[in-house]
């Protein structure tokens, strides 16, 4: 579930530098300077603007109706921004046709050309380029065809073929051409979670190989922390933090990104004392939360009597026994225990507080430590909590 | 015929989720029980009567009269020849129009299916009665024309082939336009976008793309088209003269004026028999072209 045990470390700079220089690496930098699009009253995307890096592996990541896949259809070129500037490699595209952007992409139900073989839909972008022979064109969809693991399917059509291998030729097929940039609208979410998976692994070894650009577009948290080199999150149209999966996991910027990415638990309170060396919060009258204020350095200082929530995830707390967990705990009272293999996630609602209720990651080793309705305390690691102010949209 | 058309020109859903998987075999038969009962009393019934009396009084004779006299095989050939050319004309002049369907706005190709059904709605008669007002001797082309100064004298316009053809193609465009609609309609917009993104103009993408998955729709049209051309009988005994007469019109005069119904009935079973092959050769195109048979 972290990012940190699941993700697929990407070539830093330097050693994607030293490939360039020995083999050829077909990406390019893409860069969207204040991209906006209206559709009459309605914006679907306001003001995007991302630098992104030869070869980078890149994930807008947004719930559904957030201007993702918008975007992406701007980049493509089927829709003109209302405002904004698209350039690929330096060369503004903004106002070029879709066919002339040289753009690779995969689609989320593929487009596979259900009425030609898997051969001639390799061979499509390169026909259409009319710039290669024939026996040129096809050793490139034999070639293209054992990069991804499927050759003798030449022959046959779409249909004839299963999610996942459909999903393939379809990365073939946007690759053939050599795209200085690729880009991907949910490719994966047709297919099951173990298919799902083992893809992952498989397109990011072959955008490593190729050192292809990639633009993916995804609403599975998941999915993007584990494959991007850097990750967009989007909402209503804005985006709203552009980083690192790690910087996104331990320094979220909004409420918004701290609720998204990962298991998070948000506590109401007011300012007590907020200052450089520590944030005091108070959750009811007689519980306050204490934490050392580095873990909030990219926020401002609240007023005491500000109105605050706390994001804390589950696994930067712990459980002890009531009385155990030292002066700065909190009591809480055990609602349930759900059991995920490696982990426990207890539910434990605060003893003063019943409305709030906390989610509590364990390692699960042996025994189940505590039952239903056991007394607790609930200890936090001072530096892990994330705090922001509460707007009017989290006051309601 | 009958079923072969509706299973063509069905749409894709249909054919892909057969009704038999939702009901039992005894409520399958019961909803299929008025239609069939329908079909035996009339359609098969007549038909076997039609084709018992081409063979009345236990000859040939009046098959062998058909193909003695040259006359009915031109009749039988030139039906044919018109029914091609409405099919062909139909294709040409419905195909934009269905595709300008497809594709504009909700509101802006409900008025376009308007013009396209309303016509439909309307009596054949009618609407053959008004190319006789606009095509007749002092009909209001002509009037045009001679007012234009284009010509002197009024041409003759009414009771040639070309009229016959032309208000056919108008009366059976509907038949062409609505099944290549639905393929359109069928057709997810992202394949015309992969093509473009695939480095195709529009035109290229058209081509490769929307017309080879548009064909299931050409097809179920044409052969709509060209099997109601070929036994159309209204439109060609109005617009058509005796020049121009085709086998529905010669069936119809054996039948109403020489009151030669062995002899007609022969002839019907000759063009049912023709009908009949021209919708297996169609079907026979239809399943060579594999591809195609993956489309939906």
């Amino acid at each position: 579930m972290r990012p940190e045990t699941g993700r697929i470390q990407g070539k830093d700079a330097e050693e994607r530098q030293q490939l360039k220089g020995n083999a050829k690496l077909i990406g390019q930098s893409l860069s969207l300077g204040g991209l906006q699009k209206r559709y009459g009253e309605a914006i679907a995307v306001r003001e995007l603007s991302l630098e992104i890096a030869a070869g980078e592996f890149v994930s807008l990541l947004g719930p559904s109706g957030s201007g993702k896949t918008t975007a992406l259809t701007m980049i493509a070129g089927f829709e003109a921004p209302s405002t904004g500037r698209i350039a690929i490699g330096g060369r503004d595209v903004t106002l070029l046709a879709p066919n002339h952007r040289n753009i690779g992409m995969v689609f989320q139900k593929y487009a596979l050309f259900p009425h030609l073989t898997i051969h001639q839909n390799i061979a499509f972008p390169l026909r259409m380029r009319g710039r290669m022979q024939k026996t040129a064109i096809s050793r490139r969809v034999d070639e293209m065809l054992e990069l991804v693991q499927l050759s003798g399917y030449a022959e046959r059509y779409p249909n004839q073929l299963s999610g996942g291998q459909q999903q393939r030729v379809a990365v073939a097929r946007a690759l053939a051409f050599e795209p200085p940039v690729l880009l991907m609208d949910e490719p994966l979410g047709a297919l099951d979670k173990k298919l799902r998976e083992a893809m992952q692994f498989e397109i990011k070894r072959l955008q490593e190989r190729l050192g292809a650009t990639v633009v993916y577009v995804t609403h599975d948290q998941d999915e993007a922390l584990t494959m991007s080199d850097r990750v967009a999150i989007m909402s209503d149209g804005r985006l709203v933090q552009f980083g690192t999966p790690t910087e996104l996991y331990r320094q979220p910027n909004t409420e918004f990104v701290a609720d998204f990415i990962g298991r998070m638990n948000f506590l109401h309170g007011d300012c007590l004392d907020c200052t450089a060396e520590q944030t005091v919060v108070r959750l009811s009258e007689s519980t306050v939360l204490k934490l050392r204020s580095h873990a909030n350095e990219r926020t401002r200082k609240y007023d005491a009597g500000t109105a605050l929530r706390v994001a804390i995830r589950p696994e930067r707390m712990r459980l002890a026994k009531r009385g155990d967990g030292g002066a700065d705990a909190l009591p809480g009272v055990v609602d349930a225990a759900v059991f995920f293999g490696s982990t426990y996630i207890f539910l434990v609602r605060l003893a003063d507080r019943p409305a709030a209720s906390l989610q509590v990651e364990v390692p699960a080793d042996g025994v189940i430590p505590y039952q239903r309705d056991d007394a607790v305390d609930i200890v936090l690691d001072g530096a892990a909590g994330h705090v922001f102010p509460v707007t009017e949209r989290c006051a309601a | 015929m009958t079923r072969s058309l509706a299973s063509l020109s069905s749409s894709p859903s249909f054919r892909r989720s057969s009704s038999a998987r939702f009901y039992s075999p005894n409520a399958s038969l019961a909803l299929v029980t008025p239609l069939i009962a329908a079909l035996l009393a009339g359609f098969l019934y007549p038909v076997a009567r039609l084709i018992a009396l081409s063979f009345s009084g236990g000859t040939l004779s009046h098959y062998r009269r058909i193909f003695a006299e040259p006359l009915h095989l031109d009749v039988l050939f030139s039906t044919i020849e018109v029914a091609f050319v409405v099919t062909v004309a139909s294709l040409l002049l419905g195909f934009p129009v269905a595709y300008l369907m497809a594709r504009l706005s909700r509101g802006l190709a409900m008025a376009v299916a308007a013009c396209v059904f309303i016509p439909l709605w309307t009596s054949v008669l009618v609407r053959s009665y008004a190319w006789v007002v606009l095509l007749q001797r002092n009909g209001i082309i002509n009037k045009l024309l001679i007012d234009t100064g284009v010509t002197e004298w009024p041409l003759k316009l009414i009771y040639t082939e070309g009229a016959v053809i032309l208000a056919m193609t108008h009366v059976l465009m509907p038949f062409m336009i609505l099944p290549i609609y639905s393929a359109l309609r069928a057709l997810p917009p992202d394949y015309v976008r992969a093509a473009r993104n695939l480095g195709a103009g529009p035109i290229r993408a058209f081509v490769a793309v929307t017309l080879p998955l548009s064909l299931p729709g050409v097809f179920a049209g044409s052969i709509m088209c060209f099997v109601l051309a070929l036994g159309f009988y209204i439109t060609p005994a109005l617009v058509g003269g005796p020049g121009s007469m085709l086998m529905a019109t010669l069936i119809g005069q054996q039948t109403t004026v020489l009151l030669d119904w062995p002899f007609a009935a022969a002839l019907s079973t000759v063009l049912l028999a023709v009908t009949l092959l021209f919708v297996l050769l169609f079907r026979r195109m239809l399943s060579l072209s594999k591809g195609l048979n993956s489309v939906y």
